[in-house]
């Protein structure tokens, strides 16, 4: 077994006035060159994963407790400036929505280059050629008439490719995407998973990918980790997530996921059995952690 | 845009604090006869720029000094509260209901009625305010009624604007249709049932307004085309003031200090009106 | 895009044609009779006609307007009664002052409202940002005449470091060929006079500055906050950028350009506030001018000046737009 590139351990976060705890104990390991998926509905705390790992929780959000952990360096213990620096060089990021990542008044070619001229120190005709050798890839056509366009002249799909484009273009080690296609069409979806995929192949880069759709799961991932009220549930491979699913939960989300076979089923509601066995087993995780950090 | 509200001084003591100074203010300018220890336009040449009495050189009975001429300080300044006071009201109300009146009519007839008026208050505001009320007074011969009069035909547009924009708002609710249903006519309905409403908007204006209109006519007797000079004003002594700077600073620097603390009031106040009206901001 | 600017263009004209009328109707139909008052008390009747005549003023009102407008379209604004002089050549000798005077105010207030917005956002939610805002809400609550009244004590007599009154010291020398003194001693190098120049200029230019830079300051950082919500700015936080940088360079332009509209009618009211301020401080500008031009009833020169003032505010009204336009790519291309 490879040592993990990403690695978060027993992280646990909460509003900072309430002290109601938004991650519970997460933890999580992606090696390089692999896809992990982070499965959960929406508030589940997916996203808030994604933000402790590049240090962009929100100011009302603090880290009670846990490391994460990249090429195997402490980010929590580093100073503020060198972890946005090391971050930024070897991980990046994919945003769910296309149309509002983007900065409205920036060329695309700058949003592309930003990074590999100011963080990675290219020079500026480098990471001009390298922004276009990325959107070619990303396969956007004229390239160069692109990155002189603005955000607001391409379509959502175009600006997700050029998103993907930027994010792979200062060769990090790990990407963080979140929910990348949730926004667009579902003809366009498809296009831009089989991008992704053949990227992350391509360019051997460890990917977290966050979706709360199983059947994306199936078609990109190796290994899973399912969340639910921040709280990992059940964390395999996804070979063995299909074959035999453990937690109720699970099985209820993979329920859930519409089949075209049997539409029927899918529309079914979880059961309120389900709902009250779920709520005691946070109660429950929540006391045995109230009862440890009491003694500790 | 809760945000963009700066400073968020609780409305209570914005409100009594503003609402004192000016309950004082108003006491003394209707008063100043009664109550000034001196005429406001005695001079005695014998005691001309007394300084206040906590300054070495003082005499009894002047207690803030006296200005070039030898008049009391104290008493010009209380004398002068009268024209503000009086310009506030008049320029205040004038500008009022001229602007509102138009606002009404636009905002709820609508069509031609409300291009005609959006269009006369967009030339309106290509006139520089200062220089305009300059004009109008000088033209008028320069009296309180002129200054009055120079607000009131400048600063209406301000008060139009918002009262045409509030009452195209209240016309769209249910209540005035049902008004209209019961058969009672567009001067009625526009009364009893629109203007309360947009009534609250007005008095905040109001209030601005005449914090407004004291500065104009500070800044008028400034250039000497106010009231005559038989009666003090604050920029009248203000004028005086910043000719004999080096030699008796007092002479500036009351008035200042009165102008400006009524200007805030009046800004305060209507701030501290807007926050207990509007619900949306409490 | 060249379609609106030719409408713009257009509105423009009719709102000049519009201040011209009035204050040209205005003018004449208030009472007082200025060629009485250019007689001395003992003049007949008959100078009284002569002189009346000689200024065109025994027509009727319209066909003066019309006589009036068709000169003013060749610059001939006619002969100003107090100065006897030609009210162009007064006004254009005037119009650098205030041109500067206002443009440095503008430049003041652009620079400290940017400063305070970005810092304030930058400190969002501590007390710097909360004494920004107090600052702002003072400056706000006094207009520029008592601002001026309160530098002049406070910088010209209690701590005297610059000048109370005038543009620049009567005992310099100038070499200069325009009227713009600011921007020719940058230009020749010349240190002294451009010091001299700043010590009479810095007062009045801040005193016209210091509320415009609180409205800046408070739409800019309202914006500039809203922007640091945005998701782009998340990305560029993902990216390794700081936040000082992220507020520079992702969200400042995007919050300039709501700010900018509102910021360019304050500014209107800048040039406005230059009649009083420039009485305050003794500054020979146009305003200091039209103020004197109001007292004599000096109607030629009352007209020119009017004129001038509208039109610097249709100037700055339509480059407002042409730079918003200019600022949003979305307008730019769409």
């Amino acid at each position: 077994m490879t040592e993990a590139y990403l690695d978060i351990r027993d992280l646990s976060v909460a509003l900072q006035h309430s002290g109601d705890r938004l991650l519970r104990r997460v933890s999580l390991a992606v090696r390089p060159g692999e896809v992990h998926a982070l499965v959960g509905e929406s508030g589940a705390g997916k996203s808030m994963i994604a933000r402790a790992v590049f240090g962009i929780l929100p100011k009302a959000v603090t880290i009670l407790e846990g490391q994460v952990t990249i090429e195997g360096a402490d980010l929590n213990g580093m100073s503020e400036a060198a972890r946005r620096l090391f971050i930024g060089k070897r991980a990046a990021f994919i945003p769910q929505d296309p149309l509002t990542a983007l900065n409205p008044s920036k060329r695309i070619a700058d949003q592309i280059s930003d990074r590999l001229i100011h963080i990675l120190g290219m020079p500026k005709a480098k990471a001009h050629e390298r922004a276009a050798a990325l959107l070619e890839e990303v396969k956007i056509a004229d390239p160069e008439r692109v990155m002189r366009l603005y955000p607001h002249e391409l379509s959502g799909g175009m600006r997700q490719r050029v998103l993907i484009a930027a994010a792979f273009a200062g060769e990090p080690r790990l990407i963080v995407a979140d929910e990348p296609t949730t926004a667009l069409d579902v003809t366009v979806q498809r296009q831009i998973l089989a991008l992704i995929a053949g990227m992350q192949a391509r360019h051997g880069t460890a990917l977290l990918f966050i979706t709360h759709n199983l059947g994306v799961v199936a078609k990109l991932c190796q290994t899973a980790s399912v969340l639910y009220a921040g709280k990992v549930v059940e964390q395999t491979s996804v070979r063995r997530l299909f074959a035999d699913p453990r937690h109720a939960y699970t099985r209820a989300l993979m329920a859930a996921t519409p089949r075209y076979d049997r539409p029927e089923e899918s529309l079914k509601p979880a059961s309120p059995e389900l709902m009250g066995e779920l709520a005691r087993e946070v109660a429950e995780t929540d006391a045995l952690w109230a009862k440890e950090r009491a003694h500790g | 845009m809760a945000e963009a509200r700066v400073i968020r001084v609780k409305a209570g003591p914005r409100l009594w604090l503003s609402g004192l100074w000016l309950t004082f203010f108003a006491l003394a300018a209707i008063f100043a006869p009664l109550i000034v220890p001196h005429d406001p336009l005695a001079q005695d040449l014998m005691l001309g720029k007394l300084p206040p009495a906590w300054v070495a050189g003082h005499e009894p009975g002047y207690l803030l000094g006296t200005d070039s001429l030898g008049r009391d300080v104290l008493s010009r300044l209380i004398s002068a509260a009268r024209p503000a006071l009086f310009v506030a009201i008049g320029a205040g109300l004038a500008a009022c209901i001229l602007g509102s009146v138009l606002g009404l009519i636009a905002g709820f007839f609508g069509g031609w009625t409300d291009r005609v008026i959006s269009r006369i208050v967009d030339i309106w505001m290509a006139f520089p305010p200062v220089l305009l009320s300059i004009l109008l007074v000088a033209f008028l011969n320069p009296s309180l009624q002129s200054v009055i009069i120079a607000i009131a035909i400048i600063d209406w547009t301000r008060f139009c604007r918002v009262v045409r924009a509030e009452t195209m708002q209240q016309r769209r609710m249910d209540y005035v249709e049902s008004a209209r249903a019961m058969g009672l006519s567009s001067i009625a309905t526009l009364a009893r049932e629109v203007l309360p409403n947009v009534l609250p908007a007005i008095i905040v204006l109001l209030s601005l307004e005449m914090g407004i209109a004291v500065i104009v006519e500070a800044i008028l007797s400034y250039v000497n085309l106010s009231v005559s000079t038989d009666q003090a004003t604050w920029g009248s002594m203000i004028a005086e003031g910043r000719g004999i700077i080096y030699q008796a600073w007092w002479v500036l620097v009351f008035p200042m200090i009165a102008l400006f603390l009524t200007v805030l009031a009046f800004s305060q106040f209507g701030e501290g009106l807007k926050e207990r009206f509007d619900p949306v901001l409490r | 895009m060249s379609r609106n600017l030719l409408i713009r263009l257009g509105s423009t004209m009719v709102t000049l044609f519009g201040v011209a009328f009035i204050v040209f109707i205005l003018v004449r139909v208030v009472p007082g009779n200025p060629i009485a008052m250019m007689l001395p008390p003992g003049a007949s009747d008959a100078d009284i006609a002569l002189l009346t005549a000689h200024y065109g003023l025994d027509k009727p009102i319209l066909t003066q307007f019309w006589i009036w407008l068709g000169r003013a379209l060749q610059g001939d604004f006619g002969m100003s009664i107090s100065l006897r002089q030609d009210v162009m050549s007064l006004i254009f000798g005037r119009l650098p002052a205030t041109l500067e005077l206002a443009t440095l105010a503008l430049v003041i207030a652009m620079a400290l409202g940017g400063a305070l917005a970005i810092t304030a956002a930058r400190f969002r939610g501590t007390a710097v940002e909360t004494g920004i805002d107090l600052a702002n809400g003072a400056s706000l609550a006094m207009p520029d005449f008592l601002w001026g009244l309160t530098f002049i004590l406070l910088f010209g007599v209690l701590i005297p470091v610059f000048a109370i009154s005038g543009r620049v010291s009567p005992s310099l020398d100038l070499p200069f060929v325009t009227g713009f003194y600011l921007i020719e001693s940058i230009l020749r190098l010349r240190v002294d006079i451009f010091l001299d120049l700043m010590r009479h200029m810095l007062m009045p230019a801040l005193a016209l500055a210091l509320p415009l830079a609180a409205v800046i300051a408070q739409l800019l950082k309202t914006s500039l906050k809203e922007a640091m919500q945005q998701d782009y700015v998340m990305l560029a936080r993902t990216k390794g950028f700081s936040e000082t940088r992220v507020l520079i360079s992702e969200a400042l332009r995007n919050a300039v350009i709501p700010t900018l509209t509102l910021a360019g009618v304050q500014f209107t009211f800048l040039i406005g506030g230059t009649v009083i301020v420039e009485r305050l401080f003794s500054y020979e500008g146009l305003g200091n001018m039209a103020i004197d031009a109001v007292i004599n009833r000096d109607l030629p020169l009352i007209q020119g000046i009017v004129l001038v003032f509208a039109l610097i505010f249709v100037v700055i009204n339509l480059i407002v737009d042409l730079s918003y336009a200019l600022l949003n790519p979305r307008l730019r291309h769409g």
